[in-house]
Parts: C-alpha cells; structure tokens; sequence
C-alpha cells in the first residue's frame, strides 16, 4: 500500500467565509429588529389580562370572603353575596353540558367516522358551522321560541340548559370531530383490515387517542356557557330570586334562576347605589370559576397525554 | 407442481378513482397453496388489487370497482359479512403499524374482535403469531410495552404477527421488505416459504429478485392492466411470452 503524507493546510475560502460583511451586519441588524418587534407585540398579550385581573382585585378586595359566596343577595341586591346566582351558573352550565357533551361527541363520531361524502353530510356539516356562526342574542331568541313557548317548558333552567347546549353544540362537534380527525387513519386501515368492524375500532384504537382532545374541547365550552347572558335571559334567569344558603340542591329543573353574568349585569345598570365593590366581586367569581374549570382541564389533558401512546 | 383448487378468481376487473383508473380490466386465477408474487411499477395497480379483495376498498371514497372477484368460489361484492372475509385474508402494507396498544394487544386485536377471549388461548396465538413472524426472541420478555415504541423493521414483524393472528388462508403481502433490514427480510422469506403448505400467499413486490426466490407464479401489471402471468421460471428466463416483461425483470426499463 502506497501512503502519500497528508497535508493540513486549510483553503484560503474558508477564512474568508467567517469575516464579517456589511452585508452580514446588516442583516443581523434587521433580525434583530424584527425579533425584538415580534417579541414586544407578544408581551402585550399579557398586559390587558394582568391588569384585568389586578384592578378586578383591588376593586373586589372589600367583599371577597367565604360569605360572600355561601349567603344570597340581600337588600335590593345592593349587600350580602353571590350563593343563588352562583349556584344557578353552576347549575345551567352542569345543565347544558350533559346535554351537549354526548349529544355533540356522538354526532361528532359519527361525521368522522361513519358518514360518507354525499349531500346529508354536506347539509349537516354546513348546518354545525352555521350554527356555530349564529350570535347568542339569536340563540336567545330560538330557545324562548322553541323550548319556552313551543315546547312548554316555560322559562326555567332546563329551558336556559337546552338553549346554551344549542349554543355550544356545533363547537364540541367541531374540536371532536378535529381530536378525531387527528389519529392516524393508518391505525383505521390496519384495524379493519383483520376484520375488526368500525365500531370496534373506535372502541379500542380512536377513542382512547382522541379522548384529552374531546374533552379539552368540551371543557373549553364551559367559560363560554357560564359567561353568556343573552341566551338565559329570555329563557329562564330571573333579577332576583332567594334560595336556602348553603344548599346545593335549592334549585329545581323547572325553577327560574339567578346566574352570576345576569346578576353582574344587573347590579353594575339596573340598580341604582350598589357598593362599587360587589359588582367587581361577582366579575371576580366569575373569572375564578371559568379559570378554574380550565386548570382542571390542562391539567386533566396534561395526565392524558401523557399516557398518549405514540 | 400441482395446481388444483382456485382460492381467488378474478375477472375483468376495473377500478376508477374519480376520473381515473387504476386497474384496467385484470384477469387472473390464485391457486391454493401457492405464492403469487406480483411485479410492476409504482402507480401500476398493485395495492388497488389487494383492496379490492379484502373489500377495504370500500373505505376509499370516489373508488368504483367493476368485474368480478371471488374467493372461494364466492363474489366477494356479495359476501354479506364483509368482516369473515377480511379475516380470510391477512394484509401486510408497506409502512408498518403498530397500533397504539401493547404488543400483546396488538397480536391479540384480531382474535378479540373476533370474540376470542380465552386467555390461554390468546397466549399460545399471540406466541405462535410472533414466532412465525419472526418477533418471538426479541420482544417475548416486553409483551406488554407499546407496539409503537418498537423500530420500524420489528413494527413491521408486528404487523405480519397481526396478519397472521386471525389464522387467514390468504396472505397479502404489500412490499413487507420496504421497512426491514436485509437479515429480517431473509428470516420472513422463510417463514413464508414455511406458511407455503397452509396458506395461499399473494406478494406484492418491488424487489424483483425477491419474487424469484419465493413465487411459484408471478404476475407483471403495467399501468393496470396485465402483461403476464406465468410461472416464476418463465418469467425470468430469457423468453417469457411478452418482451416488456423481459425488459423490465432485467431492469431495462421501470
């Protein structure tokens, strides 16, 4: 074998590449101009909910305490606390979701899973994302028509529930349909290929990798239900209603109710001297509760997907 | 060797996808116990024939199938349980799947879903299938982690375990080999030669060198239709009965 001495001499191009430019400098310049840019607009975010957050505080310091949660309005609604329309937002919101919740997964289920491309499953799809496209005031205005008045329900929390689980419905469809959407037709294939039929398939494989997406979506839906006002005031909250503090079970289905958004509404416009601290108190609630379930829900979708299993 | 008993008949068959068509009038006979090895260039139909006959086909939306296709003597579109059909038939694709349970599971989807659910039964399936696919030695200790978690080439043998696991008479195999090192591959191609005697074995393949080895037949399609069909002998001597073929074994062309 024939070795030749190697020689270690670097190419002259090589030293050249590494200098500086004006060009390069230029350019690193403008990179990081843009980046600082970019970076600054996404701190912004975070300023109009800090300061949300603290000013509702300060200004709810007064009347926060557990009282104020466990004891109804009293006083023309201008003292005392939160606990019937608390307690009536949990119930619609608790309300609406049963409803929703099965409705939507299984109507979801079924548009991804089972419906062929023809005209129906254009008209439903075309249907979930108009309703979805639908104000609430609207909503408001279909569910005093439809449950109140047509179906005789009379204005009551199972009215309001149905009419915010028609407001929340093509939502679930939707982030279902897209959790489901999301497993690998590649798992589909290889179930139905040794014979599995699509229900069990679903059953083992789509389900159990779809599941944190599905409920993410549906506990999302939560904030939206217990801050909306217009779809409930038409079909079953009412200003003002008095119920045994401290039992969870005070309302009926067929009761009116108080919900925290109507009440927020109400003492902030329609009731003249309210102390200024109980209406940032119910915001305060209100904003607790929302941020509340959607810890839960990053937390529950956390744990689930970390048994994701692939 | 004797040809006997015709376990898939296919006739005229035409698949369209929307405007276009995959298969253009196919006609062949699969014997029982034999292997079929089928060649031809991508996009040439090979996949499409296989989906037809375990009527997953039905699965792609805009497919249209005309012809006729029957196994064992029966007109596959008129078998009213689509599912006993697809367990006669066993397909392995090209990229595998492990699907997002345990090895086990894997292996034992089939039976189940099939409404096997003995344990000790499931145990010897569920070994059997893995040693015939090659997979016992390295994953009998890991039965219960993530088939996901596998490499690609052991993937694979799980998805041949899987294939297997519902004890079908047809094996379709889609270029098993394209995800699998050589030495793997080897070990399959034994242990299809070994299935030989219980099952019929369709093998779809791009390695033209690996239909050589194993087939008793092979078929040539083209663009969707069907150049030949002729014992693997024929096939790669210096005259099958149509020139393309010639070229395209001996790499001419393709």
């Amino acid at each position: 074998m024939n070795h030749e001495p190697i020689t270690m001499t670097a190419p002259q191009s090589t030293q050249k590449l590494f200098t500086e430019t004006a060009l390069g400098r230029r350019k690193k310049i403008s990179e990081t101009i843009a980046k600082y840019i970019f970076f600054v607009m996404a701190l912004l975010m975070i300023a109009p909910l800090l300061l949300i957050v603290e000013y509702l505080f300060i200004k709810a310091l007064p009347v926060l305490s557990i009282d104020f949660l466990t004891t109804n309005p009293i006083n023309g609604m201008r003292a005392g606390g939160i606990w019937a329309p608390l307690l009536g937002t949990v119930y619609l919101v608790v309300m609406s979701l049963l409803v929703a919740a099965p409705i939507g997964v299984m109507a979801a289920i079924y548009l991804n899973e089972y419906a062929r491309d023809n005209w129906l499953t254009r008209i439903i799809n075309l249907a979930v994302v108009n309703l979805a496209g639908v104000p609430s005031i609207v909503h408001a205005l279909f569910g005093l028509g439809a449950f109140v008045l047509f179906a005789g329900i009379g204005r009551s929390i199972l009215a309001a529930s149905l009419t915010l689980a028609i407001m929340t419905l093509p939502v679930i469809i939707a982030s279902t349909k897209e959790a489901l959407a999301a497993v690998p037709i590649a798992f589909r294939e290889a179930c139905w290929n040794v014979g599995a039929t699509r229900w069990q398939t679903i059953r083992s494989i789509v389900l159990p990798n779809s599941i944190s997406g599905i409920l993410t979506g549906i506990i999302l839906q939560v904030s939206r239900a217990a801050g909306e006002t217009a779809p409930i005031m038409f079909t079953g909250v009412v200003f003002f209603k008095a119920i045994p503090e401290g039992d969870i079970f005070a309302y009926n289905l067929f009761d009116q109710c108080m919900a925290l958004s109507m009440h927020l509404f109400t003492i902030s416009t329609q009731v003249p001297n309210v102390p200024e601290a109980l209406p940032y108190g119910t915001a305060v609630v209100l904003m607790a509760t929302v941020l509340l379930v959607n810890a839960l829900a990053i937390t529950f979708r956390v744990y689930l997907r970390s048994r994701k299993r692939w | 060797m004797k040809l006997s008993e015709k376990k898939i008949e296919v006739s005229n068959l035409v698949v369209s996808y929307g405007r276009k068509e995959a298969l253009k009038g196919i006609t062949l006979d699969i014997f029982a116990n034999e292997i079929l090895a089928i060649i031809g260039p991508a996009q040439s139909g090979k996949t499409t024939l296989l989906k037809v006959i375990n009527r997953t086909i039905e699965f792609i939306p805009g497919a249209k199938v005309r012809g006729m296709v029957k196994v064992d003597s029966q007109d596959v579109s008129q078998i009213k349980n689509v599912y006993e059909l697809r367990r006669k038939i066993g397909m392995v694709f090209p990229l595998p799947v492990g699907l997002p349970l345990s090895i086990y599971d894997n292996v034992a989807f089939a039976p189940r879903a099939a409404g096997i659910h003995n344990r000790a039964q499931l145990d010897e399936l569920v070994e059997r299938c893995l040693t015939q696919a090659a997979l016992w030695d390295e994953v009998k200790d890991r039965l219960s982690s993530l088939g996901t978690k596998l490499s690609g080439g052991q993937q694979q043998r799980l998805t041949i375990a899987r294939a297997l696991s519902h004890q079908p008479e047809i094996l379709c195999l889609d270029e098993f080999s394209i995800a699998v090192d050589p030495v793997t591959t080897m070990r399959i191609e034994e242990v299809l030669k070994q299935l030989r005697s219980e099952v019929t074995i369709i093998l779809v393949t791009n390695l033209v060198q690996q239909a050589r080895r194993l087939a008793d037949r092979t078929a040539f399609i083209l663009n969707g239709k069907m150049i030949e069909i002729n014992t693997t002998d024929v096939i790669f001597s210096d005259s099958p009965d149509n020139k393309m073929t010639y070229e395209y074994v001996n790499g001419i062309f393709g």
